[in-house]
């Protein structure tokens, strides 16, 4: 808005004066706001041409398990977390987006390529001891992200109808209603029918194939996508905006409501839009992780595994991160994902030892990791950023 | 059968250590399993576990293969597919593992058989016996028959044999092994002009039967086909006698039956009841009694089930596959198992056809007892 | 006729089954306010628990004949290794928790959970092979209505949860023990500072909410005495119907509870067992578990306080 030259122009203009001051030039703000997808992208490229080769296989999916996780932890803390609201279906619309994408990527290969084959490019390959090979490009390299974003989309929706009854219901309630929501979904695609096979895809109609995802069997014959390119990409994408929500103003109405929602209401946040937000969001995102999920080398989607204790495996991540600190969820994705794989000397106590852990972590540091901080705000990284001199 | 013209290799010997090939500790070759050894389905990989580390130990003992001693590494993958996933990665690319034995469920082995696949290591299940699992690729092969024959072999047998035209199907809709079984005998059943008076669905871990008994009494069913585990099996049985199904209308099954526990839990419910199954626990067959034999006095006396033969047949027909190769690489160790004929296993004589299954004939048992009892051999379909 | 009629008494008996267990998530949550998610796997080794006591007894196999006497005992001594195990929980993993968000609360008990299943799943424990319950109850039929046999355990099962509910409800409203759980219920800091121990309140609130479970879990063994392994996932879905039931009744409600179960009870047998034939074949049973989730979501969102409950006011 351009200023009107009155007479009040002097102090405004001195204003303005003081506060270009402060504020960079735009191109600096540009890069800054820029640089984190950036360096994400970058680091994504790097991963997947790299994490073969300097880790290793094992290691390598290890790594994309852990992506998947982050992606997962991260945006249930946006509702969990920043909202205080609690989400027991987290996994039930990592399911929606799961088995929307890999609708899409079977189904729409076929109709797109001629079959239900893998169509990507190097981006898209897993990467295999036999080093990349393939079209540099191809037409699945934009097939899949856009079957990503219709998984968290398609999500989103059912993020909304879920979030709508926080109009009425408050805590455990709707934490009930979220688990019930979850078990709907995974029951509803155990009915559908068995997936039909490239020759028989042929002259049907696609809505006849809504019904042919597989059942209890699971969804067979996806192509794998969910290379590290792809994974790391999502993690950078969800990091940056759920950091980017929790500083704007959307990300303290969401505190507000954590805090006290009769406060809340009172200062005036409409505490109901928010809530919803906070699901619609959360949603989109455990989506576009289903997705990932579905095209996962050495995978195969199963909606019997996406039930509620999936989703405790998420909401045990947000709470030992610390509920809503994005690095704190970061660090117990990490953790929680190794854990079991770092347990497998012990082999049959395994679990045992994974739940006794649990519990310990529970009891002694019921906060968190890191609490409701990042971990750029714990006093070791503070004193290092302001050379000790902290107060 | 054009498959086995090439049985005679001319390749020279090569060393096992070759460009491509995983390499392996010297002196020990590590073969790698990946089995539900938790969670809900740990019963299955257990067993399969216990026929597998008993055919690994005997081989070892008998000097392994070409003096080298086997090694086996095995990881619990907690009944989860990502996870099977992940520890066939570990298997493959950490412990340098030259083939893979695994798993029982055909959606698990789905998820690591094309890990193995993309890896080039080849890959033998034991019991997946979904069609789709070796469509994965070349490296994935299976010892067990598949879901078409052993379902044709039932509708065969009730019809022929014990000339029943009405019979009622239940099964697991949740288990890929339930549903194929179930659809391929009513398939063939019907060729055969019979009727299928009722078909009933249950989900693994059903505790309750009665809704779905209740139908196929009234339905007027001679016999009731249930493709399913013995676990719920032996529910199902309970049930249906407590129901008023007389002991006159038998219950048939495939392989998932094959286990004491079956007649332990059902006892009289079962008796008189047929199922298919890969072997007979009496049969004459020096392999059968030299098998059982020697897992009784590994494990306490327990009879073996079916999985711990499948598993130690797995395990077997691999073995015999390293011995004929000229080098462990997996284009190799591939290609020496799909030229297995005639292997004389514990399960019956196998051949790997073209399409890396298993050629090999069924028996038919009954219950009679509390043991099953020989009744008939259906022959593999000539192609 | 006598497929309604089956139908009904299956809906009535897994009903007060689900009752029983729902009983222990609701007096949990009305103490505590939050939702013991390992409930679920105490009813679990009620059953296993009955199994090795019979065993342990020599009443399996040979030695096996039914007997009222011998049923009481074995379901006593679950009941106590039951109360017992309750009692441990809280106190070991509970207990540091109580004024620690509820979250937290929830995860350790998942984690109590998680800890149940695979200990139970060892081969030093009960392993992973389904066992059979040998017979305690003899397999009379005492009638048959239009086609229908109504067998004795079928009876026994009505007849103990009911006898059980009743002893509870004697307990809680009844005896001064019961009076200091509802005063907890009610307000804790209050309750403490009119000389409740509240300490011991909870303990016995889970004693007595686990000693139910065990008696659930024997009577669910006497019926299906095919029993899963312990981490099967059978009984997570026991337990979770269980626990919807409590929810529907109206959570903290013990009456709630006993209507919810025999609601869910009804609603998953009928289900089954029409949804078929009264849709022609489109929709098969296994929806019934959608119209159990289905219910408990109209019923949160028409009154979310659940059937019998009563809404609590939010101070402010």
């Amino acid at each position: 808005m351009a200023d009107s030259p009155t007479t009040t122009a002097r102090p405004i203009a001195s204003i303005r004066a003081r506060t270009l001051q402060l504020t960079p030039p735009r191109w600096v703000a540009f890069c800054r706001g820029a640089a984190p997808i950036v360096i994400g992208v970058a680091l994504a490229v790097l991963l997947q041409f790299y994490a073969n080769r300097w880790f290793g296989g094992y290691r390598e999916k290890i790594l994309i398990d852990i992506g998947i996780n982050i992606i997962l932890a991260v945006s249930l803390n946006i509702v969990n977390g920043y909202t205080g609201q609690f989400s027991i279906g987290h996994a039930g619309f990592m399911a929606v987006g799961a088995y929307t994408a890999g609708f899409i990527m079977y189904y729409g290969s076929f109709w797109l390529f001629g079959d239900t084959q893998f169509h990507g490019g190097i981006l898209s390959a897993t990467t295999d001891p036999r080093g990349l090979h393939g079209p540099g490009f191809s037409g699945g390299d934009l097939l899949f992200p856009a079957a990503l974003i219709a998984g968290g989309l398609v999500a989103a929706l059912f993020g909304f109808i879920v979030g709508l009854p926080s109009l009425r219901l408050r805590g455990d309630y709707l934490a009930i209603v979220t688990l019930g929501f979850g078990e709907i979904v995974r029951v509803v695609i155990e009915t559908t029918g068995t997936v039909l096979a490239g020759d028989e895809i042929g002259g049907q109609p696609w809505y006849r194939l809504l019904n042919r995802v597989g059942g209890p069997m699971g969804f067979g014959g996806l192509p794998i996508y969910a290379s590290s390119f792809w994974v790391w990409v999502c993690v950078a994408a969800t990091v940056l905006a759920a950091y980017r929500i929790k500083a704007s103003t959307m990300g303290r109405a969401f505190l507000a409501v954590r805090e006290n929602e009769i406060a809340a209401a009172s200062l005036g946040v409409p505490i109901t839009r928010y809530k919803v937000r906070a699901f619609v969001i959360a949603a989109f995102f455990a989506g576009v992780a289903g997705g990932l999920f579905a095209h996962e080398i050495g995978n195969m989607l199963n909606a019997g595994e996406l039930g509620f204790l999936k989703s405790f495996d998420i909401i045990i991540m947000v709470v030992l991160g610390g509920m809503g600190s994005i690095s704190g969820a970061v660090v117990a994705a990490i953790v929680l994902t190794i854990l079991p794989e770092a347990l497998r000397s012990v082999s049959e106590f395994r679990m045992i030892a994974y739940a006794l852990l649990l519990i310990v972590m529970m009891i002694a540091r019921p906060q968190g990791l890191l609490g409701i901080h990042e971990m750029w705000d714990l006093p070791y990284f503070r004193r290092r950023r302001t050379g000790g001199k902290t107060a | 059968m054009a498959l086995t013209l090439t049985g005679c290799d001319q390749q020279p010997q090569q060393p096992a250590v070759t460009g491509g090939s995983p390499v392996a500790t010297p002196g020990e070759i590590v073969v790698g399993q990946y089995g539900s050894l938790t969670g809900s389905e740990a019963t299955f990989g257990q067993t399969t576990d216990e026929g597998v580390r008993l055919a690994v130990e005997e081989r070892n003992a008998t000097g392994g293969i070409k003096g080298r001693k086997i090694k086996l590494v095995t990881y619990d993958d907690r009944s989860n597919a990502q996870e099977a996933g992940t520890v066939v990665t570990r298997l493959i690319t950490q412990d340098k593992a030259v083939a893979i034995l695994g798993e029982v469920a055909s959606t698990r082995s789905i998820a690591g058989g094309r890990v193995a696949q993309q890896y080039g290591v080849p890959m033998v299940s034991p019991s997946s016996t979904n069609p789709t699992v070796t469509d994965i690729g070349d490296m994935i092969f299976r010892v067990c028959f598949i879901d078409p024959f052993q379902g044709t072999v039932m509708a065969k047998f009730s019809h022929e044999n014990l000339k029943l035209t009405k019979v009622a199907v239940l099964y697991d809709k949740g288990q890929a092994y339930s549903t194929g079984l179930s659809n391929y005998f009513q398939q063939a059943f019907k060729e055969m002009g019979g009727t299928i008076t009722a078909v009933e669905t249950y989900k693994g871990g059903d505790p309750d039967f009665s809704a779905q008994l209740t139908t196929i009494r009234n339905s007027g069913a001679e016999a009731i086909y249930i493709p399913g585990y013995y676990n719920e099996v032996a529910s199902i049985a309970l049930q249906a006698r407590k129901l008023g199904i007389p002991n006159s209308v038998p219950l048939m099954g495939g392989d998932g039956w094959e286990s004491p526990k079956l007649a332990e839990i059902a006892g009289e419910a079962v008796e008189g009841c047929y199922f298919s199954n890969h072997y007979a626990p009496e049969d004459e067959r020096a392999e059968v009694k030299e098998f059982i034999a020697k897992y009784k006095a590994k494990y306490n006396g327990v009879t073996p089930g079916a999985l711990a033969a499948s598993g130690y047949d797995a395990a077997n027909i691999l073995f015999d596959a390293m011995g004929r190769a000229p080098s462990l690489s997996g284009a190799d160790l591939a290609k020496a198992l799909a030229e297995t004929k005639n292997f004389k296993a514990v399960t019956g004589l196998i051949t790997i056809n073209k399409s890396r299954n298993a050629d090999k004939s069924a028996v038919v048992l009954q219950m009679k007892g509390g043991t099953p009892v020989y009744v008939a051999t259906v022959e593999p379909p000539k192609k | 006729m006598t497929t309604f009629l089956q139908t009904l008494m299956d809906a009535i008996s897994v009903g007060s089954l689900y009752a029983l267990i729902a009983l222990g998530y609701t007096m949990v949550y009305g103490v505590l306010r939050f939702i013991n998610f390992a409930h679920g796997d105490v009813f679990m080794l009620g059953a296993w628990f009955s199994f090795w006591v019979t065993t342990k007894f020599g009443w399996a196999g040979e030695g096996a004949h039914p007997s009222i006497p011998r049923a009481l005992t074995v379901m006593a001594i679950a009941m106590a290794l039951c109360g017992l195990l309750g009692y441990l929980i809280e106190r070991l993993a509970y207990r540091p928790l109580r004024f620690a968000p509820r979250l937290n609360v929830l995860i350790t008990a998942i984690g109590v959970s998680l800890l149940l299943q695979n200990t139970g799943q060892l081969k030093y424990v009960f392993g992973t092979e389904n066992q059979r319950m040998p017979t305690l109850l003899p397999a009379t039929t005492l009638a048959t209505v239009a086609g229908v046999n109504i067998t004795l355990i079928d009876v026994i099962i009505v007849a103990g949860s009911l006898v059980l509910m009743g002893v509870l409800d004697r307990l809680v409203y009844r005896s001064r023990m019961g009076m200091a759980m509802r005063a907890v219920a009610f307000d804790p800091h209050t309750a403490s500072l009119m000389g409740v121990n509240v300490n011991r309140t909870v303990s016995a609130t889970f004693v007595a909410g686990s000693m139910l479970a065990a008696a659930a879990g024997f009577l669910y063994a006497t019926k299906y005495p095919n029993l899963n392994q312990p981490a099967f996932s059978t009984w997570t879905l026991l337990g979770l119907k269980a626990f919807i039931a409590a929810v529907v009744g109206g959570i903290g409600n013990i009456r709630g509870a006993m209507v919810g179960g025999l609601l869910i009870g009804l609603i998953e047998q009928f289900g089954v067992a029409y949804s078929a034939p009264l849709s022609h074949g489109y929709i098969t049973g296994e929806f019934k578990e959608i119209y159990v989730f289905a219910l408990l979501i109209l019923v949160l969102l028409v009154k979310p306080s659940g059937i019998l409950g009563r809404l609590t006011v939010e101070k402010v």
